[in-house]
């Protein structure tokens, strides 16, 4: 049973259709990257999982259960957490009240503070900027911050959002480092990227969307030489 | 000079107590809640029906009945600010700004007009009068119900900061009146937190309604109307959707008008307190304490 599974999932913003029928599927332990141009649907295929979406037709389902029309506390209560394009740190709240609700759901205090423990050992940076105001970090940190706070909910799978996005190839370097070392301790990962090179070095298998629909699927290692990936997405 | 501040401060806390709903409502959904001071008067209204309906209350017992009513009333009220956000508001949720607004306008008149043909048009002598020797502190005058109200007021208003800072429904609210879509990324159901805000807003608007029957011995169902008007004022001044803010808008706004008021004479104190509204939503919309943080994008 995989994880994670999208059949043939249609979304309509008003009237534009953002999804055409998107298929996919991550299977437990897997990291997956889903590649595509602006507007391909990368965004609204992990807002329709996480529920900020609602889908128009095709369903959705997490661990075997229906989430099509799940709220998104309730996903989030599931173990997925998605994490958004652009961070949305909470920006004058402090890092570790960021950190504190994405543990909203945990209602174990104790474990909550563990697992800011924890997250401060895989992530020395925000240990330092606890009291500091995550309105004030740079991107880079933010980006830091909102994995970490991520973290916090103990997801069963982590959804990212461009998570390379406006940052130096250097941090970019540091974050997919970050993101193999959250799947080595055991968390799926579905990561959306436009940077695909960068992606497909961390990941088993990818998805290319074009167009709102699945278009290509493949093993990160076969992808990183096939001419259509090379030709569209990873540059001469 | 004294007098005035003693005056400014106790108006203010009132001001400050009604204020707190309006903003707090602001900042988690962008409404101007043009009902709440509606809530203040259906406050002061439950309080009167739970007094005459238990008969008199001898003096000696007039500050204890009064909590007990004010508790009984800020339920009630509470209750009521749940129900008026998930029968008007929660339905027009994503609908065009105006036309939720319009509604609150209507919710507003529904209130009055209701009370009215509950509790019949004219005024009601509130059945506790807050009576109590006055007293010179500092060279100034103050009666101990003035005191006795605004330490109830200055008390709600450390619990509310407490709860909105320290706990986690505090900090979730917080998070919502930021960004919404990460907040239910977080898993925070903001339905609940949004009724809880609701709840809590109309409480303290219900406590002042108490109180201010209490002290000023006469209600009736227009008596939100202006003291409504009053503390958006209050809030504008402080940053709408700012908690710290709108205390500090309420007791800012009832200096005003004290000074005002002694300056230029009585009849001047609404026209000061509207001037100031106009004033700040002309030349800084963002109230003293809106939006001073730094933020990075
Ligand atoms: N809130 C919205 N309202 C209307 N249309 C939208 C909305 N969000 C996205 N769209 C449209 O849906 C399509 C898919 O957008 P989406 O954000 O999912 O793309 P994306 O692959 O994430 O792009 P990017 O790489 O730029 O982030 C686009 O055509 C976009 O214009
Ligand atoms: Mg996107």
């Amino acid at each position: 049973m995989a994880m994670l599974e999208f059949d043939n999932v249609a979304v309509y913003y008003g009237k534009v259709q953002a999804l055409r029928g998107i298929s996919l599927t991550v299977e437990e332990g897997e990291i997956v990257a889903l590649l595509g141009n602006n507007g391909a649907g990368k965004t609204t295929t992990l807002s329709t999982a996480s529920g900020l979406v609602k889908s128009h037709s095709g369903r959705v389902s997490f661990n075997g259960t229906d989430i099509t029309k799940a709220m998104p506390w309730n996903v989030v209560g599931a173990g997925l957490i998605h994490v958004p394009e652009g961070r949305r740190i909470f920006s004058t709240m402090t890092v570790l009240e960021n950190l504190l609700l994405g543990g909203y759901l945990v209602k174990d205090r104790a474990l909550v503070a563990k697992r800011i423990a924890t997250v401060y050992e895989l992530l020395p940076l925000l240990a330092e900027r606890s009291t500091q105001q995550g309105g004030t970090l740079s991107g880079g940190e933010q980006q830091m911050l909102a994995i970490g706070r991520a973290l916090i909910a103990g997801p069963k799978m982590l959804m990212l959002d461009e998570p390379s996005m406006g940052l130096a190839p250097l941090i970019v370097a540091r974050v997919m480092q970050v993101i193999s070392e959250i799947r080595d301790q055991g968390t799926t990962v579905l990561l959306v990227e436009q940077n695909a090179r960068a992606a497909l070095k961390v990941t088993d298998r990818a998805y290319v969307i074009d167009g709102g629909t699945t278009t290509i699927e493949g093993r990160a290692v076969d992808l990183l030489g096939d001419s259509r990936i090379i030709d569209a997405y990873l540059g001469a | 000079m004294i007098q005035l501040i003693w005056d400014g401060l106790f108006v203010g806390s009132f001001y400050a107590l009604i204020a707190l709903g309006y903003s707090m409502v602001y900042g988690i959904i962008k409404l101007l809640n043009f009902a709440h001071g509606d809530i203040y008067m259906l406050g002061a209204f439950i309080g009167f029906a739970v007094l005459t309906s238990v008969g008199g209350i001898p003096a000696s017992l007039s500050i204890g009945a009064l909590l007990v009513v004010m508790l009984v009333s800020m339920l009630l009220t509470g209750t009521a600010g749940v129900l008026i956000e998930r029968l008007a508001y929660r339905p027009l949720r994503g609908a065009p700004r105006l036309a939720v607004l319009i509604t609150a306008v209507g919710v507003s008149f529904s209130l009055e007009y209701g009370i009215s043909a509950l509790a019949g048009p004219n005024p009601r002598a509130f059945p506790i009068r807050l009576e109590g020797n006055v007293f010179v502190l500092l060279g100034a005058r103050i009666s101990l119900p003035q005191i006795i109200l605004m330490l109830i007021a200055a008390m709600l208003m450390v619990l509310l900061n407490f709860y909105v800072e320290k706990t986690s429904t505090g900090r979730a609210m917080r998070a919502i009146s930021l960004d919404r879509n990460a907040s239910l990324l977080m898993g925070i159901n903001v339905n609940q937190v949004i009724s809880r805000t609701f709840f809590i807003g109309s409480a303290l608007a219900g406590a002042a309604g108490v109180m201010a029957g209490a002290y000023y011995g006469k209600i009736d169902f227009l008596m939100g109307f202006i003291i409504g008007l009053k503390a958006f004022t209050a809030a504008v001044i402080g940053g709408i959707g700012n908690i710290k803010g709108a205390m500090l808008g309420g007791l800012v706004l009832g200096f005003v008008e004290a000074f005002g008021a002694e300056w230029f004479g009585g009849q001047w104190r609404d026209v000061f307190a509207f001037a100031v509204l106009i004033l700040f939503l002309t030349l800084r919309p963002t109230g003293i304490l809106g939006q001073r943080v730094t933020e990075r994008v």
